[in-house]
Order: C-alpha cells, then sequence, then structure tokens
C-alpha cells in the first residue's frame, strides 16, 4: 500500500516537474551541422500578412544561399511581444536575432548588457546605406545595438473633398491653420481627429508646435537636460495646444480614443485632418480594403510655419520604428550578425513595394512603381533637414510615462502650460 | 484505510504534491515580490538593493493613493451593489414566472471574456456614435458628455459595466443559497401570518447570512484588485483619473520599467486585500451558525 501510494505521488510530481526544457535546447544546433539562429518578430501572418510574408521570403532566400544554417521564428503580436522580450532578457533566453524599439526602450537592454554591439555589422557599404540619424537612434555611447527597418515620419493627412467643400485652401502658417479649425467649426466639421487615449499621438502635435516656435533643437536639448521645459518657447508650444482645444479643433471625447478609434472618423470623410506616421499610407494609397474614392480624396501637408518662430517647415517628428537586435548571450553570433546584415539589405529592397513600409535605408524613388503620394513622401524625406525622434521614445520609460500623462492632462485641460512644463522638469530632473 | 491514516508520513504524502503547487504558485512569488520590493530593478538588467525606499515613496505617491482611493471606490460601490443582486434573486427565487429564463439572461455577461465586455462598453461609450450619447440626443440632449475622457464621469462610467459584469455570478449565488431553504420552514411562517416581506428580511436573509459573508469578501476584495476592464477601457487615464492599484502596478512595472517599485504596489495591494479580509470578517461575525 505503502509502495503505491510511493509510486503514484512520484508520478504527479514528475508529471508537474517535466516539461520545462523542452523549449530551451535549440540556440547550438539542430541536426547534425546544422546551426540553429532564433528569431522573435511581431508580425504574425493574420494581422500583418504583408510583413509576414516579407519576412518569410527573406529567411527562404537566406537558407537557400546558406544551407548550413536555420532561422527559427517566433511570432507574437506588438504587446505580447514587448512583454515576452523583457521576461525572456531577465532570465539571458533572449533569442538570437529579435526587434527593438529605439533610445529609451533599447537603453536598458544595453545597460543590462543584453544586446551586442553591431558596429562590426555597420562598416563599409551597409552603414552607408541608412540614412543619417537613424542607426544613430539605435545607438548607447556611440555604440550601434540595433539596425532600424523602419523610417517614419509624420505630416498631416487632409481630406481634399472637406476642404474644397469649406473653400479651405493647405495652410501655410500657423495662423492660416487655426482659420480652417475655426472655420471647419463653424460649418459642424471636426477639423481634427486625435486618439489621445494613446497620448504619444497628442505628443506629435506638441512636438511640431515645439518645432515651429523653438526650432529643431529646444525640445530635444529640454529631454537631454542641456536645455529646460521652461524654455518660453516650450511653454508657448503647450498653450497653443490648450489654445486648439478651445477652438474645438479635436474630436470630440479625444482623450477616451484609441488612435485606431480615432481613425475612424477621417475614415468615414467626418474629420478632416488627422497626423500620423506615414506607416499608415498603404491605408490611403494601396489597401484594397479602402474605397478608392475616399484614398484619392486624402493629400497630405506638412505643419505650417508659427510666425516669429524658428521652425523650418521641413523639418519632422517621425524617426525609426523597429530595429533588428543581436543577443549578447547568443551562442550563434556570429551567424546571427550575418543574418541580420542580410535581412537589412533584403528589407531595403522590398519593403516599401511589398508592405508600404519605408525602410531606414535609402531608397532610389525612380526605380520604384509606386503611388503618388508614396514618391511624395518619401521625396520630402529625403529634403528633410531634421528628424526630430518622438519625445516619448527619446526619454526614459518611466519619463515617457509621465511625459504621456501631462500631454492627457494638457489636452484635457487639467494643467496649464506652466505646470506642464515645470512637471516635467520634475520629472526629468529627478532622474538624473 | 483508518490504519493508513494514522501514520503521519502517509498524510504528509496526500498533503504533499498540493502543498508543493501551492508552495511554488503562491506562496513564494508573494515573498519574491515583497523582496523585489526592496530592490531597484528596471527587470532587465542587475538588482540593487535599496532598502525600504520604494515602500517609503510609496507612503507619499500621490498617484498611488489617489489609486488606492479609486479601487476603495469600487470596493464600496460593488458592497452597495450587492444589495441590488440580493434583491434580483429574492425575487427569482420567489417562484415568479419565467425566473429560469431571466436567471440565465442575467448569466451571460458573465460568460463573455472581460476584454468583450470592455469592448462593447466601449462601443456604447463611444463620444459621438455610441449607443448612450445617440439615445441622449434622440432625447434632446444638446452636447452629451465624452464618457470616458472627462476626469470626473470617468470612473463612474466605468463602474457600470463591471457591475454588470459580475451580477450574474452573484445572483446565482444568491439564487442557490435561497433555494437551499426549505419550504417548510417558509410554510411555517406563513401559517403563523408572515407577510412576504418579513418572510424575506427575518427568515430567508439570516438563514443565507454565510453566503452572503462570502459574496461580501469576494466582492470587495474582488475589486480592491481589479483590473482587466478598466485596463482595456481607459489604461487608467484621463491622466490618472480612472486608474486602480493594479493598473497603477502593471504601469510601472511594465510601462515604466520600475519593476521594483511595482513589486512595491503589488505587495501594498496584498496587505490590502488581507487587512479588508480580517476587517469584514472581524464586522460580519456572528456567534452561531443556524440550522435546519
Amino acid at each position: 500500500m505503502l509502495l503505491l501510494l510511493t509510486m503514484m505521488t512520484a508520478i504527479v510530481l514528475s508529471g508537474c516537474g517535466g516539461g520545462d526544457d523542452a523549449g530551451d535546447g535549440g540556440g547550438t544546433a539542430g541536426g547534425g551541422d546544422k546551426v540553429t539562429v532564433k528569431m522573435m518578430h511581431l508580425w504574425p501572418a493574420g494581422s500583418s500578412k504583408q510583413h509576414h510574408g516579407i519576412v518569410e521570403d527573406i529567411i527562404k532566400q537566406y537558407e537557400e544561399e546558406n544551407p548550413d544554417v536555420k532561422i527559427e521564428t517566433e511570432i507574437l503580436s506588438n504587446d505580447q511581444y514587448k512583454e515576452k522580450i523583457k521576461v525572456l532578457a531577465s532570465s539571458n533566453q533572449l533569442p538570437d536575432v529579435g526587434l527593438t524599439w529605439a533610445a529609451g526602450f533599447l537603453r536598458p537592454y544595453v545597460e543590462g548588457g543584453k544586446f551586442a554591439a553591431l558596429d562590426d555589422v555597420l562598416e563599409g557599404e551597409l552603414g552607408e546605406s541608412f540614412i543619417s540619424g537613424t542607426t544613430e537612434a539605435f545607438s548607447v555611447d556611440g555604440k550601434a545595438y540595433g539596425l532600424p527597418l523602419e523610417l517614419n515620419i509624420a505630416p498631416i493627412y487632409y481630406n481634399k473633398r472637406i476642404f474644397e467643400e469649406n473653400n479651405l485652401e493647405v495652410p501655410e502658417t500657423f495662423d492660416d491653420f487655426k482659420n480652417v479649425v475655426k472655420t471647419l467649426v463653424d460649418n459642424g466639421v471636426t477639423p481634427i481627429t486625435v486618439g489621445n487615449k494613446e497620448p504619444w499621438t497628442g505628443s506629435m502635435w506638441y512636438m511640431y508646435l515645439a518645432d515651429r516656435i523653438g526650432g529643431k533643437e529646444t525640445l530635444t536639448n529640454a529631454i537631454n537636460r542641456s536645455g529646460s521645459f521652461e524654455d518660453p518657447a516650450l511653454v508657448q508650444a503647450a498653450a497653443e495646444i490648450q489654445n486648439l482645444v478651445d477652438l474645438g479643433a479635436f474630436v470630440k471625447g479625444y482623450n477616451g480614443l484609441s488612435n485606431e478609434e480615432a481613425k475612424g472618423p477621417f475614415m468615414n470623410e467626418k474629420a478632416a485632418m488627422y497626423m500620423m506616421g506615414s506607416w499608415e499610407l498603404p491605408n490611403f494609397t494601396t489597401n484594397e480594403d479602402v474605397p478608392q474614392e475616399f484614398k484619392d480624396q486624402i493629400g497630405f501637408f506638412k505643419f505650417p510655419l508659427v510666425e516669429g518662430g524658428k521652425g523650418d517647415i521641413n523639418s519632422f517628428v517621425g524617426g525609426p520604428g523597429v530595429g533588428l537586435f543581436v543577443s549578447e548571450n547568443s551562442k550563434v553570433q556570429q551567424e546571427a550578425k550575418d543574418f541580420v546584415k542580410f535581412f537589412v539589405q533584403k528589407w531595403g529592397e522590398v519593403s516599401v513595394t511589398g508592405a508600404g513600409v519605408i525602410p531606414a535605408t535609402k531608397v532610389d524613388t525612380s526605380q520604384l512603381d509606386l503611388p503618388e503620394m508614396f514618391i511624395d513622401v518619401l521625396d520630402e524625406l529625403n529634403k528633410a533637414s531634421n528628424i526630430t525622434l518622438y519625445a516619448d521614445v527619446q526619454m526614459s520609460a518611466s519619463a515617457a510615462q509621465e511625459h504621456l500623462n501631462l500631454i492627457q492632462s494638457l489636452f484635457g485641460k487639467e494643467i496649464t502650460a506652466e505646470e506642464f512644463a515645470t512637471r516635467h522638469e520634475e520629472v526629468l530632473a529627478d532622474e538624473e | 484505510m483508518n490504519k493508513v491514516m494514522s501514520n503521519k508520513w502517509v498524510i504528509a504524502m496526500y498533503v504533499l504534491p498540493a502543498l508543493l503547487l501551492i508552495l511554488v504558485l503562491i506562496y513564494v512569488p508573494i515573498i519574491l515580490t515583497g523582496y523585489y520590493g526592496l530592490m531597484k530593478w528596471d527587470g532587465i538588467g542587475e538588482m540593487d538593493f535599496i532598502g525600504l525606499s520604494n515602500y517609503t515613496k510609496l507612503l507619499t505617491d500621490d498617484d498611488f493613493w489617489q489609486s488606492s482611493l479609486n479601487s476603495l471606490l469600487l470596493a464600496i460601490f460593488s458592497l452597495l451593489s450587492l444589495i441590488g443582486y440580493l434583491a434580483i434573486s429574492l425575487v427569482l427565487a420567489a417562484k415568479i414566472k419565467g425566473a429560469d429564463l431571466l436567471r440565465k439572461i442575467y448569466l451571460i455577461p458573465m460568460l463573455l471574456s472581460s476584454v468583450a465586455i470592455a469592448q462593447l462598453w466601449l462601443k456604447i461609450y463611444h463620444p459621438s456614435n455610441g449607443l448612450l450619447n445617440s439615445l441622449l440626443v434622440f432625447f434632446g440632449v444638446d452636447n452629451p458628455p465624452a464618457w470616458l475622457a472627462e476626469p470626473n464621469l470617468v470612473l463612474g462610467a466605468i463602474f457600470v459595466p463591471i457591475i454588470w459584469q459580475y451580477a450574474g455570478f452573484y445572483i446565482l449565488i444568491y439564487y442557490a443559497a435561497l433555494k437551499n431553504i426549505p419550504d417548510s420552514v417558509i410554510e411555517a411562517a406563513k401559517i403563523d401570518g408572515a407577510s412576504p416581506l418579513q418572510i424575506a428580511y427575518k427568515i430567508k436573509l439570516p438563514l443565507i447570512m454565510g453566503v452572503i459573508k462570502v459574496t461580501i469578501v469576494l466582492s470587495f476584495v474582488g475589486s480592491l484588485k481589479y483590473f482587466d476592464l478598466i485596463y482595456v477601457m481607459t489604461g487608467g487615464g484621463p491622466n490618472g483619473a480612472s486608474e486602480v492599484i493594479a493598473s497603477y502596478m502593471y504601469k510601472q512595472a511594465f510601462n515604466s520599467y520600475n519593476f521594483g517599485y511595482g513589486s512595491a504596489v503589488g505587495f501594498a495591494l496584498l496587505l490590502f486585500c488581507l487587512l479588508a479580509t480580517v476587517v469584514i470578517q472581524r464586522l460580519t461575525r456572528t456567534d452561531d451558525e443556524v440550522e435546519y
């Protein structure tokens, strides 16, 4: 009897304890001489079909050219990806290759010694093919830890039909812009839609005003602490946001709408303007689910200049999206580095036409068959005098969180422009 | 069998699997959370021991206390709603026509996942074309509020779906308890001339007091640690107006990379829940259980 019990217990216990090691084995070598490189990315076949397809194609090509390497992918959607990568990092189980975001996101991983420096990969031709400023966003202390895959700028998209119906023209100055807003409000049209439940969307409006009033360095300096958020230009930028709120410029309930929800009124031609990264371009050009009549109505313009400000019309808010990292603890680091190099080159060739992604490597628009608006945005990108990286990406994670909260309060008029400045100063001073 | 069970080793062996599971999955993480609360840790790199400073920071953190207050409000609101659930169950259990159908209708929200409920109510609350505001406009309200964007409305707007979500659960529990009361007791009361109200108040309620106590603890503690609907519907916004302790903890740990501080918040939440449970049990203690 006793023996039986012991055996049963043992079975139960081993049942619970097993299973643990199953997922771990990879990394070093699969069957025979084959080397397995593990890659994690965030484009599931369901929600990001085109991206997913490109990744699959690149992997296939690579495996054909390097028959002794096998690439194994694990795919999660955005939020799950962010969480899993963090958990894996803390237990030193990062995949050999994966995707990371720039600056503030990347820094703790670099400081924790999780990502490998990629300067050796960037040497020579590959390094020069990147648009300047993109690899820098993935650098810590002068060393690059990520190879950017995307580069976006945020223009203001507008509905030409609504503008015509209200006898409006694309505004050249911020005063014109406010007049456009006033006319639209008077005529009962929502001027701007913004999903400030995700305050990075509202943050871009603030950033543009800061840029047009204070010039391209002011905000960046305030964040890196060589300047201050109490700079008059930045306070004025915050005040202008509240002026727009007072005019009724933003869609009703903007602080409770997600970006996707806020996009609705623009796609249904209920709102005239929508500022968003150039990753939205496929929706206004190639996406077959969007009616052609709507797509024909959409144009874009650059954020207008503020009279008396130091801004430059060709300065943009934007920045690289995700980039590839190689794990510092990877047992197949050399193969992984070789693979990311291959990946970035191929990605640069096919991503615009294949998925409407503007890569961080230079694109020769004359060689490509692209919708006109794509070409226009790519040309703007080539002309850009400056691209200010999204404020929340520039900041450390905890400062970014506070910045986003403050943006929401600023739009909600719970704090004044001056309080907005002082609270930023407090948070950033805490970090030093 | 008696002989087997008298052997302490055998007893230990029976208990061991469950004990190990509970230790590994519940108690060890709790202790670890308290321990991480003593660290400055971004969740990725090395941990730095900083003693109690996360906990002292907690005491003066306005955002934390605001979210605690919101959690407490939700808990009180949930307690009050129990009265409503109880009233509905009393009616349902009184053998009215269609009780079965109604009970099933009340149960439906419980079968939906929180995220589905959140999506549903996001549509209802949509500022311009949501069900609620469309109705209000139809009835002549000029400028109905944007429910989830107004700091002073958002908390109330979020409580409603939470109450709706749990209605079925508590009604089911009360209904089952009430059905358990023997008919003979009720009949005896009727013969003695008790009115339906008296029967409900003097007989039925005392008889299901044990169940009521359990539901009080469940709903109060459940509300204190509530997370999912709020996270999906508002993410704690606008600017923390609908932040609760659990969503604040999540934000600190996962969005701000303050795992140490997030753990401290989590540990404080645990203490609050323990405290609430003890206090509720003290307050509702009765001397003897009724037996039929």
